[in-house]
């Protein structure tokens, strides 16, 4: 490696080893907590907070153990060739080192890896045949371009509520999701609690999760289906049963009926001829229903912290925070107007 | 024994034999499946029907694979020349021959019963 030369200390680098060591340090530690840090958090696959996402890490970390024990051999080998001995064995030896490193050796450990992945994923996605599904608490969710539509339904398949971009469920039950799509392909993954799975137009696709651990999570759309793919995430709550109890009385009473300026200015611009509040005029089934919108933890499916300000700017210019969103913008109404409106939706709750 | 075995041709066809067995094998696991887990709810059959019939039918093209690497071992003089073959010569040819479709062989084996471990665990359809 050329030496590179430090200008103001006329001195090169390898004039000073410790302190190309150091660097190396540095750059080791910049590298495995850069790397570390995606074991944990609300939306990492290594911090299950369920039974099948368990699985999946036990998975990843057996395939990267299998992973590392094949580089060992690999780069072992090649150290061998290159620092042991440099003088070439005999063809025989040979011959028999392709047959058994290069051939019986990697059939019986891919195969190995093969049949326990095989294994473990009944695990993984747990089966529930049709007609068995009738104990389970069954949400409905629908991927829109770049939103999700969740409606939880009643023992006969009845639309309960609806809300969008949140999913609240109670910890230690089984969740039936049911996904659909009226538009393209998206993919519903919640990495903490299982592994994804695509929801496709024209098809009613399902997976059952349960939260083993209360807290808050982030669920993404993980396959891409437009310009704001990245900006289609959501929230996902697990409370205990009690809190989930109660916080399903309150969604089914919420009234969005007062702030009477707010309301008034919401149904006059048009807005209900898209979007539902619970309790009022507007009825609209084409954008996210906003009832209890304050309530919340992010607005614009996961893009923006729910803020007065971040619902006004969304309002005025929702193009310019997701690309491709299909509601226009709003930048043509008063400016009393929209701050209003903002603060009437985010008091929803 | 050697009666029941075809004769030995000369054509290139032979090479294809085991890895054709395997397209053949994954095609029909994958296409069975998938139709039985659409028709569960109106066909009348076990899954544990299908996983049985399916390893039957796979222990019959691993059988198959076996008998093209057989024919490819005879084809390659049992063994009793080393590779490469790489004279101009008849004899060469059908020796290079007979080792690459031993070699096809072994892979296609191997690939079935990769093919097939699903059966093993996979008990139902997700639906």
């Amino acid at each position: 490696m050329p030496p590179f030369r430090l200008a103001h200390q006329g001195k090169t680098c390898s004039d000073s080893p410790r302190s190309h060591a150091r660097l190396r340090a540095v750059a080791l530690v910049f590298l495995l907590s850069a790397a570390l840090s995606s074991c944990s958090g609300i939306q990492s696959a290594l911090d299950p907070a369920g039974p099948e996402a368990e699985d999946v890490a036990t998975l990843f970390y057996v395939m990267l153990v299998g992973g590392a024990a094949i580089w060992v051999g690999v780069v072992g080998t090649l150290f061998y060739a290159t620092r042991v001995r440099r003088e070439p064995h005999s063809e025989r030896t040979a011959g028999w080192v392709i047959l058994l490193c290069g051939a019986v050796g990697p059939v019986f450990i891919l195969g190995a890896l093969l049949t326990y992945a095989v294994w473990l994923l009944p695990n993984m996605r747990p089966w529930t045949a049709p007609g068995e599904e009738g104990g389970l608490r069954q949400i409905e969710v629908t991927g829109e371009q770049f939103w999700w539509r969740v409606r939880y339904l009643d023992a006969s398949g009845g639309v309960l509520l609806e809300t969008a971009n949140e999913i609240i469920m109670p910890v230690g039950e089984r969740v039936l999701f049911s996904l659909n799509a009226p538009d393209v392909i998206h993919s519903f993954w919640i990495p903490s609690l299982g592994g994804k799975m695509d929801v496709i137009p024209g098809r009613i696709n399902r997976i059952a999760l349960e939260a083993s651990k209360a807290g808050v999570y982030r669920g993404v759309c993980a396959e891409f289906c437009g310009a704001s793919h990245a900006l289609m995430a959501f929230t996902v709550e697990v409370l205990e049963a009690e809190a989930f109890d109660a916080w399903l009385q309150q969604r089914l009473a919420a009234d969005g009926s007062s702030g009477a300026d707010g309301l008034g200015l919401f149904l006059r611009h048009g807005c209900g001829a898209c979007h539902t509040i619970a309790g009022t005029q507007a009825d609209g089934k084409i954008g996210p229903n906003l009832t209890a919108l304050g309530a919340r933890g992010s607005i614009a499916a996961g893009t923006l912290p729910n803020t007065q300000d971040n619902i006004a700017r969304f309002i005025r210019s929702p193009g310019e925070i997701k690309p491709g969103v299909h509601m226009p913008s709003f930048a043509m109404l008063p400016e009393g107007d929209v701050e209003t409106i903002a603060a009437y939706l985010k008091g929803l709750e | 024994m050697k009666r029941l075995l075809p004769a030995e041709v000369e054509t290139l066809w032979t090479l294809f034999t085991a890895p054709v067995v395997w397209a053949g094998h994954f095609v029909i696991c994958y296409v069975a499946v998938a139709i039985y887990c659409e028709k569960a709810l109106v066909w009348d059959v076990d899954f544990d029907h299908v996983r049985l019939a399916l390893g039957l039918f796979t222990l019959l093209a691993l059988a198959m694979i076996v008998l093209s690497a057989y024919l490819a071992w005879r084809q390659w003089g049992f063994g009793s020349g080393e590779p490469p073959h790489s004279g101009p010569t008849d004899r060469d040819r059908r020796r290079f021959q007979g080792f690459a479709t031993l070699l096809l062989s072994g892979l296609s084996f191997v690939a079935v019963f990769y093919t097939a471990i699903p059966l093993i665990f996979i008990a139902g359809c997700h639906l």
